[in-house]
């Protein structure tokens, strides 16, 4: 029971985290961030590791290779998009360096 | 030693959110957030005594194959689809691992907690994949757009739900593995049917709705393995999407209970048919050059038009044009643009447009009645007078552009029909609107090329 106790209580508390970091958030990063926090719920991966990792039946087997697969698709492929998005984003300063 | 590196990847995940709200640092906070994964994944494989290593490493090389391919092909315009697709497959991930659970445990020696967090992790996830790829296949236009809805739908759904909650308890108290089967099949089926009588236009949320899910999903499967980095993850994520659900529906003015239940766009179409008579004033590309060059001021409000038509570049090329004359030009960007939140920011970013001239909601409205020339760039909602002015309107108290008030108002539009809401818009026959019926690129070239002669 206090293992759920301490799960409860952590969920909690992330869940204020994460209200208080978003709320302030400019709508010109809506779409990276919501890109960027999809990557993050794919943290659900150490399940799947562990799923995959330690499965004992065949079918736990494919399914365990399944949540891997999934998982690490929404991981790379969620980072890796975020990532060429906000390369994109530039200020005026950033334009006008000679590189261009 | 383990657990302080699981915390350090949480707070690297909190850190990299919190970077990712300011255009300055966001990069190095995805980056952030990304190591924070890393990590979390190295030191599972370390330290849970791996057997499988055939299954795990196979999963993790076709996952990195296929993201990296999808991540670095997508185009802009198509990244509501793409973030929806990922959306479902970490939806996926999350209920397949409590699919393994149920596999590999003893069903009648489960504590409570455990069954309960199994099946919502089951319930979740799959509702999340499902709901995920009709959100997908709507944005991609693989089905109609519009809302799908049929006589006693809500009955129907309501039914769906009492059965399965039938068979969560038949499957929990009763430790029976084929209740488990049943309850993720009657998710994937709930996915399909929450989301299918929502119209397009509201995608946007139900992308931002779905991915909170994903994070409860992955939340409830920590607690099934009793994972905190899983759990905190999960938590941060679910607070995230959840807070910009919240903020999409209030820049719609509606509650996020309207959004999924209304099957909003369906009864508007109608009236569309009694406007269209009125004249409308129309105008060439030429028009719309002379217009602009004696603009001193100039404010553009793209929409999913601008994204469609690919026009990002063509639109930048006619701000360059209108600025070397000497005029000011900003973008007024509506929190509903798009298909996503934010979408127009972003396929503006491509083109090198700076972040600051993108204007939202506050800062653009209140400054029409000072601007010379408004370009409406297949946006057509969000400037629709009648969430203004007719109560009748479905739309009615939405918060919109306040454009009419603009010295010009110039609409780029492919025809007079009606936006994705399927509502009339009463600023296209209004006595400043000029109307450039054409595809937004080839309007914006063709003026800037008329521009350059002028």
């Amino acid at each position: 029971m206090t293992t759920l106790l301490v799960g409860v209580t952590v969920f909690v508390l992330a869940s204020f985290v994460g209200f208080e970091v978003i709320s302030k958030v400019p709508p010109t990063l809506h779409t990276p961030l919501m890109s960027g926090a999809n990557a993050i719920s794919g943290i659900t991966i150490i399940g799947a590791l562990v799923a995959g990792g330690l499965g004992s039946t065949p079918l736990a087997q494919v399914l365990g290779f399944l949540a891997v697969a999934t998982a690490t698709v929404n991981v790379v492929g969620g980072f890796l998009i975020t990532d060429r998005m906000l390369e994109m984003f530039k200020s005026r300063s950033d334009r006008e360096r000679p590189q261009r | 030693m383990t657990a302080m590196l699981y915390l350090a990847s949480a707070v690297a995940f909190i850190v990299g959110l919190k970077q990712l709200g300011s255009p300055r640092t966001a990069r190095m906070g995805n980056r952030i957030a990304g190591v924070g994964m890393l990590v979390a994944i190295v030191v599972t494989l370390v330290t849970e005594g791996i057997l499988n290593w055939g299954v795990v490493l196979g999963g993790l090389a076709v996952g990195t194959v296929f993201g990296v391919w999808a991540a670095v092909r997508v185009q802009m315009t198509a990244m509501p689809q793409m973030v929806a697709i990922f959306n479902g497959l970490g939806g996926a991930a999350s209920a397949l691992v409590a699919a393994v659970e149920v596999l590999e445990s003893d069903l009648s020696g489960l504590a409570v907690e455990t069954v309960v967090t199994i099946l919502l992790s089951i319930l979740i996830g799959s509702i999340t994949v499902t709901g995920s790829f009709v959100a997908f296949a709507k944005l991609q236009g693989l089905v109609p757009g519009r809302p799908l809805v049929f006589a006693g739908q809500r009955f129907v759904n309501g039914l769906i739900f009492i059965v399965l909650i039938g068979f969560a308890v038949w499957a929990g108290v009763g430790a029976n593995e084929s209740g488990y089967w049943v309850v993720a099949a009657i998710s994937l089926v709930i996915g399909v049917m929450t989301v299918i009588p929502i119209g397009g236009a509201d995608m946007p949320v139900v992308i931002s709705l779905l991915n909170s899910f994903s994070g409860i999903a992955a939340a409830m499967a920590g607690f099934v393995i009793e994972s905190n980095p899983l759990i905190i993850g999960g938590a941060l994520v679910g607070a995230a999407g959840l807070i910009l659900t919240v903020q999409m529906t209030e820049a719609m003015n509606r509650s996020l209970a309207n959004v999924l239940f209304a099957g909003f766009g369906t009864e508007g179409a109608t009236s569309a048919a009694t406007m269209s008579d009125k004249p409308v004033k129309r105008a060439t590309a030429e028009d719309a050059a002379i217009t602009l060059g004696y603009a001193d001021t100039v404010m553009i409000v793209p929409g999913y038009g601008l994204a469609v038509a690919q026009a990002q570049h063509a639109v930048r090329k006619l701000a360059d044009a209108l600025e070397e004359r000497g005029a000011s030009v900003r973008y007024a960007i509506h929190p509903v643009a798009g298909r996503m939140p934010g979408h127009m920011n972003v396929l503006l970013a491509e083109a090198d447009v700076p972040y600051e001239q993108l204007l939202d909601m506050e800062q653009a409205d209140p400054q029409f009645p000072q601007i010379d020339v408004v370009l409406i760039l297949g946006a057509n909602d969000v400037v629709n007078t009648s969430a203004r002015d007719d109560p009748g309107s479905p739309i009615y108290g939405m918060p919109i552009f306040n454009v009419d008030r603009a010295g010009t108002v110039i609409v780029v539009k492919r025809s007079l029909a009606p936006g994705f809401a399927g509502i009339d818009n009463p600023l296209f026959y209004e006595d400043n609107t000029l109307m450039l019926f054409a595809d937004a690129k080839d309007a914006l070239e063709q003026t800037t090329a008329a521009l350059r002669s002028v």
